[in-house]
């Protein structure tokens, strides 16, 4: 994610205007009524602990389950941050343990889609599977090399699996999405901790391929990862497809998101927009083409701001030109500037100079 | 044993029968006002960015969307252990059942609400104004003061101080007299609407009132007040302060907010506005759309031309659309090749394609001619309005019309159709 990440993990990342990364994962469970969810922080978390500071918005905090978020913590027996993502739950094997609900779903947070848990569920114990992976066909060009690619024979199990291969044998790839019963897990996690294994897909899934029913259940609708600057820039993109923003924006069920209480977006005199999406709390003053504007938006008289994401709180001066950029959230862009990606996506990063009265 | 310095009632049972078609179906309270938000937002918001905490609302006419509007008060942050906001409806008793009748015999009929609270002092707001207020100021004024009543008051042009309820105050501002709406006006500041009393007169006061039909505040217990030599002072107010009563001035007033800076700020920080937000997504401007002074809400999809208008969450502003001088409320849908001129459009509506709206010669409204004036096209919610038709200015829509309800596909100006409610 080069200079992104720097401020915060990719579940925080602001996408399509309004949301973060990990609104999807939160707001499929809660749609797909899932009422227990605990989310595994570590990484520069800040940014995504204040986004989820109250449970409220995906309609977490029952009195049955509730959003619990789950830290490295150094105790008695343990001083290590999560080495890999069995290590995580295995560091947090007492949650699982605690809790009486019979099957887990495993999801990251970078990843934008719709989806109802409970159909994966549904097929999950229809095969007899011990684990079920939510798997997509790529589009032939898509480079794997990010993704783990899975082969399955004509029943859908798992016969391969590849992690980041550098040549692909499939266009199948895992979703990051599993379904598995609960004591399963814990009996796999502990074993894999016995061997000082901590990777889920490395550990625990590939070793197991030939021993365990995996099986995979292949979705037809829109998923895409966000955690390279491409695919960020792609998947925000996406959303000026009419048929994506219908998909999310306007299907049941919705994607929930924590409220900013922001006022509507202000057009002034000056304000040329064009094949754009622009969120609450902005004020425009220039021309806006093919872009994603977060909120709290402030673009300046004379402005043109191109093929760009502009993130969230982020002021832009007047007479400024903006091309093929991603502008980091709370920067401010002196007037004046000239920014353009000349080959591929520019990052740009500045201070945020402005002060609050 | 619980114990709030100042607690709030905020009456929003009123109809507010000028705004036409507009509160047909919902509480004036309940009316949207600048793209996302409710009038009764401003209010409730000042409530909370006072630190008052406690909040009761009076609700009587159609109050379903205030009522899901207000929820347990999440949105600003009213939701409480002790206090936060409630809904309080008119109720029966065990010995009669009656209507909240006047606006302090509503704040009677709640006696036991305020007390269970154990209050030094009620603050009386009405859900009809849009304004920035700093209550927790106006107390400390009433304590400098050792104020029985305190009301805060706003000067307005003396030309036109005749439509006001009036007050008269010596040079320390304590309250001499009042004048409703006088013909010669002997000062030029208005009441606006907003008390604060000390609980144990105003206990005293509605007890000793109870009998008196349709208990008002502005006609009888303040001047019981000030009969029986309490200390009445009068607060000055000096920012912004718009009545949205007419659908004139209520046009006006959201107009105002597509100025360069308007005078009442929305982006500001400090201060925030609250609302429940009823949509999430970004709103998208497609390739041919042109947009100038104008604010647009959440999750709107704009393929037409947009100038100096509000337009509310959820909408969708058609292709070769041209909307100018207009509010259009929330999820309503303007299809393609339309015109609208100076329009207020109520939430839900639908206008098929190619609607012209605001066009032709003025003329007075036949029926209603002091709600609906000033060019202005109302158009009632959840109102359909069939393909092609010409509506003229000073009229008014409201149900699901069809192109019969149109003499040779035209609405001319002054007319009025209503289908449904009203």
């Amino acid at each position: 994610m080069k200079e992104l990440s720097q401020k915060r993990a990719t579940s925080a990342m602001p996408v399509a205007g309004s949301y973060r990364s990990i609104d999807f994962a939160l707001s499929n469970m809660s749609n797909s009524r899932i009422q227990k969810v605990a989310v595994f922080t570590q990484y520069n978390s800040g940014s995504l602990n204040e986004h989820l500071n109250s449970s409220k918005w995906w309609d977490f905090g029952r009195k049955q389950g509730g959003l619990y978020v789950l830290t490295p913590t150094v105790t008695s027996d343990n001083n290590n941050w999560y080495r890999g993502t069995a290590d995580a739950i295995y560091q947090n094997l007492d949650f699982l343990k605690k809790s009486h609900e019979p099957y887990v779903v495993i999801a990251s947070g970078d990843c934008v889609y719709k989806m109802d848990f409970n159909k994966v569920l549904e097929y999950h114990i229809d095969k007899k599977a011990d684990i079920t992976v939510v798997c997509k066909d790529m589009d032939p060009g898509v480079s794997m090399d990010r993704y783990g690619t899975v082969k399955m024979n004509e029943d859908c199990r798992i016969e391969e699996f590849e992690e980041k291969p550098l040549v692909a044998k499939t266009n199948t790839v895992s979703c990051g999405i599993y379904v598995i019963r609960r004591r399963q897990l814990i009996e796999m996690v502990e074993h894999c901790a016995e061997d000082d294994r901590y990777d889920f897909v490395r550990d625990i899934l590939i070793r197991h391929k030939d021993i365990k029913r995996i099986y995979g259940y292949k979705i037809k609708d829109y998923w895409r990862n966000i955690a390279s600057v491409e695919d960020y820039f792609g998947t925000n993109m996406d959303f000026l497809k009419p048929e994506v923003r219908n998909y999310f924006f306007h299907q049941y069920p919705d994607i929930y998101s924590k409220v900013d209480d922001l006022p509507p977006a202000k057009y002034n005199v000056g304000a040329h927009i064009k094949n754009s999406l622009i969120s609450s709390g902005c004020i425009v003053n220039g021309v806006v083409e093919d872009s994603v504007v977060f909120k709290k938006g402030y673009i300046g008289n004379n402005c043109t701001i191109k093929n760009s994401i502009i993130l969230n709180d982020v002021y832009i001066g007047d007479n400024t030109h903006i091309e093929n950029c991603i502008v980091e959230s709370g920067s401010t862009i002196r007037a004046n500037s000239y920014l353009v990606g000349e080959e591929g996506i520019k990052i740009v990063v500045e201070r945020d100079d402005r002060y609050v009265i | 044993m619980i114990k709030k310095e100042m607690i709030a009632m905020l009456l929003a049972g009123g109809q507010g029968s000028r705004l036409g078609v507009l509160t047909s179906k919902v509480a004036k309270p309940a009316v949207s006002f600048g793209g996302k938000y409710r009038i009764i937002d401003f209010p409730l918001s000042n409530c909370i960015n006072s630190g008052v905490d406690t909040v009761g609302v009076l609700t009587q006419y159609q109050p379903l969307r205030l009522n899901t509007h207000i929820g347990i008060g999440i949105p600003w942050d009213l939701d409480r252990n002790i206090g936060g906001v409630s809904v309080l409806p008119p109720y029966e008793k065990s010995s009669n059942s009656e209507w909240y009748t006047g606006t302090a015999n509503a704040i009677y009929q709640n006696i036991d609400y305020m007390e269970s609270f154990n209050p030094e002092y009620v603050l009386i707001l009405s859900g009809d104004h849009i304004y920035k207020m700093d209550y927790e100021v106006m107390l400390d004024f009433h304590k400098a003061n050792n104020a029985a009543v305190t009301i805060a008051v706003m000067p307005v042009p003396i030309e036109e101080a005749s439509r006001f309820g009036i007050i008269i105050t010596d040079e320390n501002r304590r309250i001499q007299d009042f004048e409703e709406k006088p013909a010669n006006p002997r000062s030029n500041l208005a009441s606006m609407g907003i008390y604060i009393f000390n609980w144990k007169t105003l206990k005293e006061s509605l007890i000793a009132m109870a009998e008196q039909p349709a208990l008002d505040f502005g006609k009888h217990v303040i001047p019981y007040c000030h009969e029986k030599g309490q200390p009445l002072y009068a607060y000055e107010f000096n920012g912004y302060w718009k009545d949205v009563g007419t659908l004139s001035s209520y046009w006006e007033a959201n107009m105002e907010l597509i100025d360069i800076v308007p005078e009442f700020n929305l982006y500001e920080e400090y201060w925030k506005i609250y609302t429940k937000s009823e949509s999430l997504p970004p709103q998208y401007i497609s390739q041919d759309s042109v947009i100038e002074r104008s604010i647009i809400g959440e999750g709107t999809d704009i393929y037409g031309k947009v100038y100096n208008s509000v337009i509310g969450c959820g909408v969708t502003i058609g292709k070769d659309t041209v909307v100018r001088d207009s509010i259009i409320m929330n999820n309503t849908c303007i299809q393609g090749g339309c015109e609208i001129n100076k329009a207020i459009i109520a939430e839900n509506v639908t206008i098929s394609d190619g609607v012209q709206l605001g066009v032709g010669e003025e003329a007075p409204n036949e029926t209603a001619p002091h709600i609906y004036n000033s060019g202005l096209v109302t158009v009632g919610e959840k109102s359909v309005i069939p393909s092609g038709v010409k509506v003229g200015k000073n009229t008014v829509i409201s149900g699901v019309t069809t192109p019969e309800d149109y003499e040779d596909s035209i609405l001319a100006s002054g007319k009025s159709l209503i289908k449904a409610g009203e």
